[in-house]
Order: structure tokens, then sequence, then C-alpha cells
């Protein structure tokens, strides 16, 4: 059969084009991003329709999913976990309403922080939504899981969660694909209260959604990706969830484990195969990326005479990316480590491209500040959150999207004047415009930097919601238009950015200072991409 | 048959195209692969690895356990040393020693070499310098390649049928100079082994 060499998220868009989407939703955030791009760039999806431009933010995907879904057609909407946050009161009630047409939420967390400022487990916000969620162990799976899920979220008519993490996200293998599913026809929902949470209504669902557990559970119980092995040795059970599976796996090449194993890929985790792993072992050891979901889960229904191991009890790190190593080690097995790493080796961070605008916006903003005391400056996510770190070390904040406005104004709220925010253009669109409507409104004494470089460029160059859009979006919140000041980011203008931020640091109110210039990254894909056309321009 | 291959360099440097050519190479001869990049972040001039992975069996995880690694192939002599502890006592490594110098801390490059040369099996070869000679700069990723192949269990023929796959769109003369490239690197190491 024919291979495809997948990524990870390149196998789940594939399985979601094949397993009959009408649409994905996304926003841009590492390691998510490449599935909406990977529909974009399909001929296939192209061929078959499947809408896949950006969102504004994942509250605004999740939002318009749910619409497609109520549509009676098929959906997936994409995010990293983060993301999730921001999507979570339309993730939490969706489960309440339920689906019409199938919808898939795949999610994308990150243990070990390799682009992310946290390692939240989404497994947990499954559990809170007490909706069934997949955890693919391979990329194979994540195909088949993706294709079949919206059968599935059909079937048990609640949104389904397929969760993967960074590793299986960026990590190609073979891949075969299944037969192409049709598309659903447009058709509304049989009951026109389903969608309406009114407090009456939603009590009804809710108890609905409570009632279906069990079916979940079942569903989960006869799912052909959750496996359970009888071992031979009585003293010692494994549960492996996700990607876990493959470290264990690699400890036991010749499929040679004596223990009794349970690979975990669908929850949520069905009592009835605990119940058979407690007859069978003496300890249990939970092998699990995140957090110790499974763990918490089966120390609170496993008798006290079994022993549970894992993340909490110190056989595994609690925080962290697992590996085989790792599970090697829990597993009491001998592990081996090549030569040290010799001690001249110096860490390499990653750094603004050289010719950057955001390098000129902070050399400016750190002279107009210069005179005085540090820890003014309030930023955000994306590439100039890299500001943080040497030569610039202008930034002293970078919590969540949007952050930085509200911080800033917060903390001139309290008398820290100057109070300056430095936000992206497409982090401004993804949340910025309601903390900039909060200062406006409040009269707060605070300058907003947004360096705009057209583009979502830390992960990879994404269109920006915001382009075009960004003088007119601060007009219309309020912002005085004398005081919204436009500049071009370029060692030439140096002088002329510094007058301006001193001038606008003086004015008391709300200043928006943009500063204007295309990523240069995305100006070289463009470039080449001009090239190309020129040298065929038949392509 | 079984090679495990940290491939390590620089964000931007482009070890990801090495990678999809022994990947094409690897999925024509039915082989199991699994490869994990680095995305996000570290793209911004920090330090990238992947792990590539490629067995006549089904392979288990997508990353190499410590000391498991044949080769350590780096475009950048201060990365290969970086993931010394993937490396198995017999294994390989296969170096650029051309620097990329973007942090303001980085270590003499005699220094370097010198550690590198402690190693008990090594090649290190300016990928660059060469890739120069042959006339375009950029080719030096493929230079490496041609360096690794020795201790890669694939026929060399397979990987340059790869290149032409990888690089046929971009017309003949591009294919040559690639093929030229490979040529280059891999003479390089048969001689200095």
């Amino acid at each position: 059969m024919q291979k495809n060499l997948f990524l990870g998220v390149e196998a789940i868009a594939q399985g979601a084009i094949d397993g009959g989407i009408s649409g994905v939703y996304a926003y841009p955030g590492t390691p998510s991003t490449e599935i909406t791009e990977f529909i974009q760039d399909s001929e296939l999806a192209t061929k078959k329709g499947i809408r896949s431009k950006w969102s504004a933010n994942e509250k605004t995907a999740y939002e318009a999913a749910l619409g497609m879904s109520y549509a009676g057609k098929r959906t997936m909407v994409c995010m990293k976990h983060v993301g999730l946050n921001v999507a979570a009161d339309a993730f939490i009630n969706s489960a309440i309403t339920g689906i019409n047409g199938g919808l898939v939420l795949t999610v994308a967390d990150d243990p070990s922080m390799h682009s992310s400022q946290n390692e939240q487990d989404s497994r947990f916000y499954g559990k809170f939504a007490m909706i069934p969620v997949l955890e693919p162990s391979n990329q194979q799976e994540a195909y088949d899981m993706v294709r079949e899920g919206f059968e599935l979220s059909e079937q048990l008519e609640v949104p389904v969660m397929v969760r993967i993490t960074t590793r299986l996200a960026h990590s190609r293998a073979g891949v075969v694909r299944n037969t192409e599913l049709e598309q659903n026809a447009l058709q509304l929902p049989g009951d026109p209260s389903q969608f309406v949470l009114l407090p009456a209504i939603a009590r009804k669902r809710y108890k609905g959604l409570l009632e279906k557990q069990e079916q979940f559970e079942k569903a989960a119980k006869k799912s052909e990706y959750n496996l359970y092995k009888k071992g031979e040795d009585k003293s010692f059970g494994i549960i492996a969830c996700g990607i876990a599976y493959n470290y264990l796996l690699e400890n036991y090449p010749e499929d040679d484990c004596p223990y009794t194993v349970f690979k975990l890929a669908q929850y949520p985790v069905p009592q009835k195969i605990l119940d058979k792993m407690a007859k069978n072992c003496e300890e249990v050891l939970v092998l699990e990326e995140g957090y110790p979901v499974v763990e918490e889960h089966i120390k609170a229904v496993f008798k006290k005479d079994i022993k549970v191991s894992g993340r909490l009890s110190g056989a595994l790190p609690r925080d962290g990316e697992l590996n085989a190593d790792l599970v090697a080690k829990a597993l009491g097995k001998e592990t081996q480590v090549g030569a040290d790493v010799p001690g001249l080796v110096v860490n390499r961070p990653p750094a603004l491209c050289q010719g950057c605008g955001h390098q000129d916006m902070y050399k400016a903003l750190n002279e107009s500040l210069d005179k005085y005391t540090k820890g003014r400056v309030f930023s955000d996510i994306g590439c100039y959150t890299l500001g943080a770190l040497p030569p610039y070390k202008s930034i002293y904040s970078c919590v969540d999207m949007g952050a930085s406005v509200t911080m800033a104004k917060g903390a001139a709220d309290a008398g820290l004047i100057p109070a300056v925010a430095v936000i992206g253009d497409s982090t401004f669109t993804h949340s910025g415009i309601t903390g900039l409507l909060d200062a406006v409104n409040d009269g707060s004494n605070i300058v907003v930097v947004i360096s705009d470089n057209e583009s979502v460029s830390m992960t990879g160059g994404q269109e920006s919601s915001a382009l075009g859009k960004i003088e007119s979006i601060c007009t219309g919140v309020g912002v005085d238009p004398k005081h919204i000041r436009v500049l071009t980011p370029l060692k030439k203008y140096h002088e002329l950015m510094v007058q301006t931020f001193e001038e606008e640091i003086a004015y008391e109110g709300v200043s928006v200072i943009v500063f204007r210039r295309e990523c240069i990254q995305a100006a070289a894909k463009r470039l080449r991409k001009q090239k190309k056309m020129k040298d065929n321009p038949n392509k | 048959m079984k090679t495990d291959i940290i491939l390590a360099g620089v964000g931007g440097q482009g070890i990801l195209s090495i990678a999809s050519i022994i990947g094409d190479a690897a999925i024509n001869e039915n082989l199991y692969l699994k490869q994990a990049e680095t995305h996000g972040m570290s793209q911004r001039g920090g330090a990238v690895v992947s792990h590539l992975r490629i067995a006549d069996t089904e392979i288990a995880a997508d990353l190499i356990p410590m000391g498991k690694a044949d080769l350590i192939l780096s475009v950048e002599p201060m990365e290969a040393l970086r993931y010394l502890p993937f490396l198995s006592p017999k294994g390989y490594v296969v170096t650029n020693t051309t620097p990329f110098i973007n942090i303001p801390n980085y270590p003499e490059l005699n220094e370097i070499l010198a550690e590198i040369e402690k190693q008990p099996r090594f090649v290190a070869i300016d990928a660059d310098k060469i890739a120069a000679e042959i006339g375009n700069k950029r080719a030096s990723n493929v230079v490496m390649l041609g360096a690794a192949t020795p201790f890669i269990d694939i026929e060399p023929e397979k990987i340059e049928a790869g290149i032409e796959h990888i690089f046929c769109k971009k017309g003949e003369a591009v294919v040559e100079m690639n093929l030229k490239a490979f040529q280059a690197g891999r003479s390089f190491a048969l001689e200095n082994k």
C-alpha cells in the first residue's frame, strides 16, 4: 500500500479531509499550525471546497466550527493547548449543546514547553467538559482517529477531542490513507432548542450529558485503539497513554514485555479494563505525557493494596516530556549514555532575525525609557517576546495573548507612569482590542506599541487578521486619532522613533504607536515566490 | 537493518532538507522511518535537532534513546558536540567545520575542532568550502549528506535518486550540481573516515 511520509499534524489534516469535513477553523500556534496549513495547501481540499482561512482567535474559531456543526456539516477546529483556554467558554458549553454535524477538536499540547508558556494537559479539559478524548500513539492512528472521529462525534452527539503532543505533531512516519468519506448535506438540528442554553434547557441537556457518560466509557472499552494484553508476571502492570506506548515498546523491541499492558488511547478510562488489571497486577505504573491525569484517576479507583506509580510517585519526572530513557528507568531497566557534552559548548537561544523591524523598535524604546527606572514595559506572545533576552532586555512580562495592553493599564492605574505595552499585529486582533477599549474607557495613561510586521511570524508567517485594519480598529475603539502614530522601524528613522515615543509618553491618555515593516522572513518568502512566478509564468 | 541518525544544526540552516532526501530514499526502499523535527521558536536561530530513524522493521519511539545513535550528522561544529550523549560507543560523528556564529560567546573554533578530534570515530569536513568550489555555497548540506552516506545503511545510488526526486522541480542544472556536491562529500568521507 502507498505510504505517505506525514508529520503527525499532516496525518491529522489528511484524516480530516478524508473524514468529510466541510471546514477547518484555527488560529496558528505551535505545535498545531501545520494542520490548517496542510489543508490550505491541499489540492484535494480545494477541490472539495473545504474552507480553511485563519480565524482571529481560538474562541472565534471554535464558535464558527460549532456553527458549521449546527448546520449539519462535519468540521474540525485546531489549536495549541493554551489556545483552548481562550476557547474554553465555547468548548465547555458545546459539550452541553452537543453537536449536529460531527465536530473534532484537535489540541496540540507542548510538554517541555518547546514553544509555550506552560505545559497544561488538555486531557483535563476533556474530563472537565466530560467528552471523549482520543490520544493517538503514532501518525497512522492520528490519521485514522481523526478520519473516524467525526462519525464517533455524530454517534455520541458531542464534540470529540483529539489530543496530541509536540513530539507526535512534528514527527514524520509512513501513513496509509483510507477512502474519502463524503461531506454531510446542510441539515439543521431536529430539536430547535438544542443549542439554546437557557437555564431550564441547559439543566435538561446537562443531565443528558451526565447520562451519556456510561455510553462514552463503553465506546472507550470497545475501542480498537485501547489494547489490553495480560502478562505472565503478576507483580507489575503498565498503563501507557498515547505516545508513551511507543516509549514502552522501545524498551521491549522483541515484544517480550512480561507484564500486563494496557495501551490507553481513548478516554474516559474504561473502568472494566481497570478492574481486569486490578485482578492481575500488584503494582501499576502509569506512563503518560503531560499531567498525572490517569495516575490520579486510578489512585482513586484502585483498592489501597495496589501500588500506583508514575509522575506523582516520582517513578517518572513530574514535569517535561517523556522519552524511552525515562521510561526505561521507571521500568528498572539499564540505560546507556554516550559521552558527556564538552564544557565549552554554550547554549544557542533563539533570537530576532537580523534585519527584523522589532529590533529597531526595541532600540528606540530602550533609548526613550533610559531616563526612567526599569520594569515599565509589558509584552505579549510573538517573535517580539525575544526582546526579553539580551541585547535588548526591554520587556518585563509575557503572560497570555493580549495581556500586554491590560497589564500596562493595570500598572498605570496603580501609578506606574509611564507604562508601555508591546504587542504584535496578530496578537492585537487576537485579544488586544478589548483591553484597548478598557483603557480608552478608563482614560488610562499608557503607550501601546503595535509592532506590526504584517504577518503571524513566530509560527511561520501566516496571514494576519490585522492586515490593513489596525488604525481603523484603534480609531473605532476610541483612541484619539492624534495619538495614533505610524512609523517605519528602520535605523535611519531612529531619532524620529525616539522623539515620537517621548511625545506620546508625555501625553496623559491612551497612545498607540504602530511600527510597521514587513517581517523579513515573509519578505524573503514573497520575493522567492515572485521569482518563481517570473521563471515559470505558467505554473 | 537499523540506522539512527541525529541531525544537528542551527535554525535556518536547513537540516530538514537532508532529512527529506534520506526519507525519500527510505520510503522508496520500503523501509520504516520515523523522523522527529524541531519546529517553532528554536527555528529563529536556536539550536535545532532532528531524530531520523530508519529500519527494516517497525520503529517504536520517535526519539532515539541516549547512547543509541549510529551517527551524528551536524552541519555546524559546536552543534555536533551538543548531542554526544546520544551517540553509541560505536557511532560516528560527521560534521561540517564551518561555524555558524550568531551568539556573542561562541567558543574558539580551534577548541571545538580539538574536541571533535578527540572522538573515536569522526569525519570533519569543510562542507562550505567544498560547496563553494563546486559552484554553489548553498549545496553544503548536500556535501554533508554525501559525507554521511558511508555510515547509512542505504545504497548511495538510492540516495542519489532521492536528490534527483527532491531537486527535479528546480531544473537539471540544480540536480547536477547537487549530485556533484553529494559525490564530493562522499569521497571525502571515504578517504578520511
